[in-house]
């Protein structure tokens, strides 16, 4: 998705001499990297900076100073204190396990709505953006009244309890997760060229063997990439799972969940400990993300 | 591009296109997929409103104008108005940087604006509480203004601000990556100024991405839930988000309130979608360039 | 592997995109399907592959009738316009795909398809580029991977569905040439499909002009140049030009002049020549007109001239003219053809 301009290779920029005849303000134009007669570099670059500055850099930073001021003691000892290790093991845990379910049915689903022509597919479409358009608190009350040992689903399994375990938080995680697994897929999969199916078959592949060895294997930057960010997304979800949960602490508490609980404590330094060890790994997956991406562009390129 | 025909020689077995899998195999993806997304999207969407309905119709809205609750709706709204019309500031700012000019650290910008997607709201709203509270530097200097940000409205805003500004930017960049800069070049080399050119040339070529970009905006800003709990305070009636009162009312066993009020947000979701369907329909693929 | 093609006829919701095309091929030969867009030759490619059934009709190769086997079953190599390559294997998997996905009774050991990857490389000349990725190949590169992959099966006919259509003009030039050596070398029954006549006619042994789901002549480069069967192949093949005339007593007679003979029944018909087969001459039975535009062509020129049609809009015919001849624009030019093809109205 290359912005596909037609940009002169005049050397201005490197010309100090040269009156100025275009428009973005001279102290930007050492940013440019080749200059354009648009109206507004500055201004926007300025206000976005300025505005994420604000929003986020100032925040996080503040985040990160009040980490520090802990001291490498003081931060540790948060950490490695157990019922903070069990949070954040129960938080990973479960994302991962639904991030996993949701690999193998958001993949199933991104190739029913691509391939399959059926009545309504158009409107279960849209639905898949559901969990992303609905509030998590609406989500969690709901899967709560349906899961809990009252609820049509929850009653079923009595005495095996679904809500107020880690199951539940995975079930929350798993309707959390899916639109970004599908989401990520399917225009992958709209993509895939019929010929290179066709070609598999003349060359006596059957049905199983392309789709294992010649589909699945183009498809895997696209599913993980679904994968880290449905990952990434339940581990520092909150709201769908704090009623389902059960919140019981080393069992089924969220390490969102114990970030609270020390604000409400007013023990500022143990929730900024948490947040930034949260942070930091939520840091590494964007980059994990953004690696799995560059990597696949380079393989795969445009063959 | 080949056809997908099946044609049947009369006496002859039944073609199967060797890029297809057998009509048993399409049957049960087809079924599996469908049952998934009974289970996991449907039954919780049906569920809000039944629950919600349960002590019928004049219970129903006697949750809702309840005084409370009225309060809640209203300062949702509020909170929207504000924080959306700045996010689709920024997310045209932004964009239009982005999209119309090459740059250093064009990538880092845009990881940057990726960043809530990756943070939990919790974590979100701790960040403002560390900034704002009782321990910092700012907030007892605000205070002494009478500016109260934590346990308030401005605090509400903020964090909603940060929850939700990419949303715009994110629609709009793809879109206007895609189109290039074509069509901005010739207007200005037809004497339009910068600000002509972006009213008349570049608006009205990204109008359906910004609407869902603002429609997804309006949606969780409105819903949002961990970042707004944590610097809110939940003072019951003045600084409850709908979201938040939906918590109170649960917790308080009164269920049937909670899921009128949670009932109205989901309506709202469903109301985003609809649209978003009927944009896509009315613009085709062009306009959702973003990955969500 | 000879192929016979027995009155196929194939429809697609009702529309017949080829009906009753019947066809030899030998074995051993290079045979084109030429034909504009929509004439039905890829269709035709696609039924002997397999990659779709005719909804009439038989496919045989050799002596078994092969209609209704499976694309995987009828052992075909295709090479697809687009390559078609998989695009996350290497150059060496892609070749090899073939054989490795093979019933593990029929599958060769893995050093035996190393070997032979190895070899089918060298054979289409790009030895050593085994680890590449299609994504690091040009397309005269991709498009020879994709004819190793298909050969690597030891298929009984290689199939080429406009091999060279997405290559550029210089790249296409020198894999025509390329393929004909190839086949020259290895001998495989091969068709390929094409809408370029310059290359079918020069590739082929025998070439199979198609139009709108018919098969219109089957033969050889001159037979379909010099012995045209019918006014599209005429018009299709080469530079033509054609002019209503009557038959009548052994005469060819344009608007009442007569301006050649012929034999036949007597009635009216269309008259097709090429430019490069009149005489310009002063006598009085010719066709003359007005020249509307020369142009040089090589070594010599062709002007267009309009034929006055009685109030109508004039007939417009191309014919070459030596460079030595005194001619210019707009002045009337006298000719005659030498040689011609009527072929009457139906």
């Amino acid at each position: 998705m290359a912005a596909s301009s037609t940009r002169s290779t005049s050397q201005l920029e490197s010309e100090p001499g040269l009156p100025m005849t275009n428009i973005a303000t001279a102290p930007a134009r050492w940013r440019l990297k080749q200059p354009s007669i648009i109206p507004g570099f500055g201004l926007t670059l300025g206000f976005s900076l300025a505005y994420l500055s604000l929003i986020i850099l100032i925040p996080i930073a503040g985040l990160f100073w009040r980490s520090a001021a802990l001291g490498w003691g003081g931060f540790l000892s948060i950490l490695m204190d157990e019922r903070t290790l069990r949070a954040l093991y129960v938080s990973f845990g479960t994302a991962f396990v639904a991030a996993a379910v949701n690999v193998v049915f958001g993949v199933v689903v991104a190739w029913v709505l691509t391939r399959y022509n059926f009545p309504g597919r158009r409107l279960i479409d849209a639905m898949v953006d559901l969990p992303f358009a609905l509030p998590t608190a609406v989500a969690g009350i709901a899967l709560t009244a349906i899961y809990a040992p009252q609820g049509w689903v929850g009653s079923l399994f009595m005495p095996f309890r679904i809500a107020f375990t880690p199951l539940g938080i995975v079930i929350a995680l798993i309707f959390i997760g899916l639109p970004f697994v599908v989401r990520t897929v399917q225009p992958v999969m709209e993509e895939i060229d019929h010929e290179v199916e066709e070609a598999a078959a003349t060359l006596g592949a059957n049905r199983f063997q392309t789709i294992t060895q010649i589909l699945l294997p183009a498809l895997t930057p696209a599913i993980l990439t679904g994968f880290a960010l449905a990952f990434a997304r339940g581990v520092g979800e909150y709201g769908s799972v704090i009623f389902i949960a059960g919140n019981i602490p080393y069992v089924s508490e969220i390490a969102p969940l114990l970030i609270v609980i020390k604000l409400e404590e007013f023990n500022y330094a143990g929730a900024t400990a948490i947040a930034t060890i949260m942070l930091l790994i939520s840091f590494a997956m964007l980059f994990v993300i953004n690696l799995i991406q560059a990597w696949s562009r380079r393989r795969y390129g445009n063959a | 591009m080949p056809d997908q025909s099946r044609s049947i020689a009369p006496r002859a077995p039944r073609f199967r296109n060797p890029a297809d899998e057998g009509l048993g195999a399409k049957l049960l993806l087809t079924f599996l997929a469908l049952t998934f997304l009974l289970f996991f999207l449907l039954m919780p969407l049906v569920t809000v409103f039944v629950e919600a309905f349960r002590g019928g119709w004049d219970t129903y809205v006697e949750a809702l104008v309840e005084p409370d609750a009225a309060a809640a709706i209203r300062l949702t709204l509020l909170v929207a108005v504000i924080a959306v019309p700045l996010n689709l500031a920024f997310g045209l700012a932004a964009s239009w940087a982005i999209a119309k000019f090459d740059f250093r650290g064009k990538a880092f910008l845009i990881t940057l604006i990726d960043l809530p997607f990756s943070i939990s709201p919790v974590i979100s709203g701790l960040v403002y509480v560390l900034l704002f509270g009782s321990g910092s530097l700012l907030g007892p200097w605000l205070k002494s203004f009478g500016i109260e940000v934590l346990f308030a409205v401005p605090g509400i805003v903020l964090a909603t601000v940060f929850v939700t500004f990419p949303f715009v930017a994110r629609e709009l960049i793809p879109l206007m990556e895609d189109q290039g800069t074509g069509d901005e070049e010739a207007a200005l080399s037809l004497g339009a100024s910068g600000w002509q050119t972006f009213w008349y040339v570049t608006l009205p070529n990204i109008k359906w991405g910004l609407l869902y970009g603002v429609l997804l905006c309006n949606a969780r800003a409105m819903g949002e839930f961990g970042a707004v709990s944590v610097v809110s305070g939940r003072i019951r009636g003045i600084t409850t988000t709908m979201p938040l009162h939906v918590e109170i009312l649960y917790n308080e066993y009164n269920m049937v309130a909670a899921f009128a009020v949670a009932s109205l947000l989901a309506g709202l979701a469903l109301v985003t979608l609809a649209l978003k369907t009927i944009l896509e329909l009315r613009f085709g693929a062009g306009n959702s360039g973003g990955r969500h | 592997m000879e192929v016979t093609i027995q009155n196929i006829r194939k429809e697609f919701e009702r529309f017949p995109a080829l009906n009753d095309v019947s066809l030899k091929i030998a074995s051993g030969e290079l045979i084109a399907l030429l034909g504009p867009s929509g004439s039905g030759k890829t269709t035709l490619l696609r039924l002997i592959a397999g990659l779709d059934f005719p909804t009439a009709g038989s496919i045989f190769f050799g002596d078994q009738d092969a209609s209704h086997h499976s694309v995987q079953e009828r052992n075909v190599g295709f090479v697809f316009q687009h390559y078609a390559l998989f695009r996350h294997m290497t150059v060496a998997q892609n070749i090899g795909f073939g054989l490795k996905v093979r019933p593990a009774a029929n599958r060769p050991p893995k050093a035996e398809i190393r070997r032979r990857v190895s070899e089918l490389l060298e054979m289409v000349q790009l030895g050593g580029l085994e680890k590449r990725y299609p994504n690091q190949l040009s397309g005269g590169q991709r498009q020879r991977v994709a004819l190793a992959r298909a050969m690597a099966i030891e298929p009984r006919i290689l199939l080429l569905d406009e091999p060279f259509g997405a290559l550029d003009a210089k790249v296409r030039k020198e894999l025509r040439r390329w393929l004909r050596e190839f086949h020259n070398r290895t001998g495989h029954t091969t068709v390929f499909v094409t809408h370029d006549q310059e290359e079918a006619l020069e590739l082929a042994d025998r070439v199979v002009v198609m139009s709108q789901g018919k098969i219109e002549q089957v033969g050889s480069a001159d037979d379909v140049y010099d012995r045209p069967g019918s006014p599209f192949v005429f018009s299709f093949i080469g530079e033509s030009s054609q002019l209503p005339v009557e038959v009548r007593d052994g005469t060819v007679l344009f608007q009442g002049q007569p301006i050649g003979s012929a034999e036949g029944a007597a009635g009216a018909g269309q008259l097709f020549f090429r430019p490069q087969d009149v005489e310009l001459v002063e006598a009085q039975h010719a066709l003359f007109g007005k020249i509307t535009a020369l142009r040089r062509l090589a070594g010599t020129r062709i002007a267009e001239i309009d034929i006055a049609n009685d109030g109508h809009a004039p007939y417009h015919v191309e014919v070459e003219v030596p460079l030595h001849a005194p001619v210019e624009l707009g002045s009337t030019l006298r000719f005659r053809p030498t040689r011609w093809k009527i072929f009457r109205n139906r």
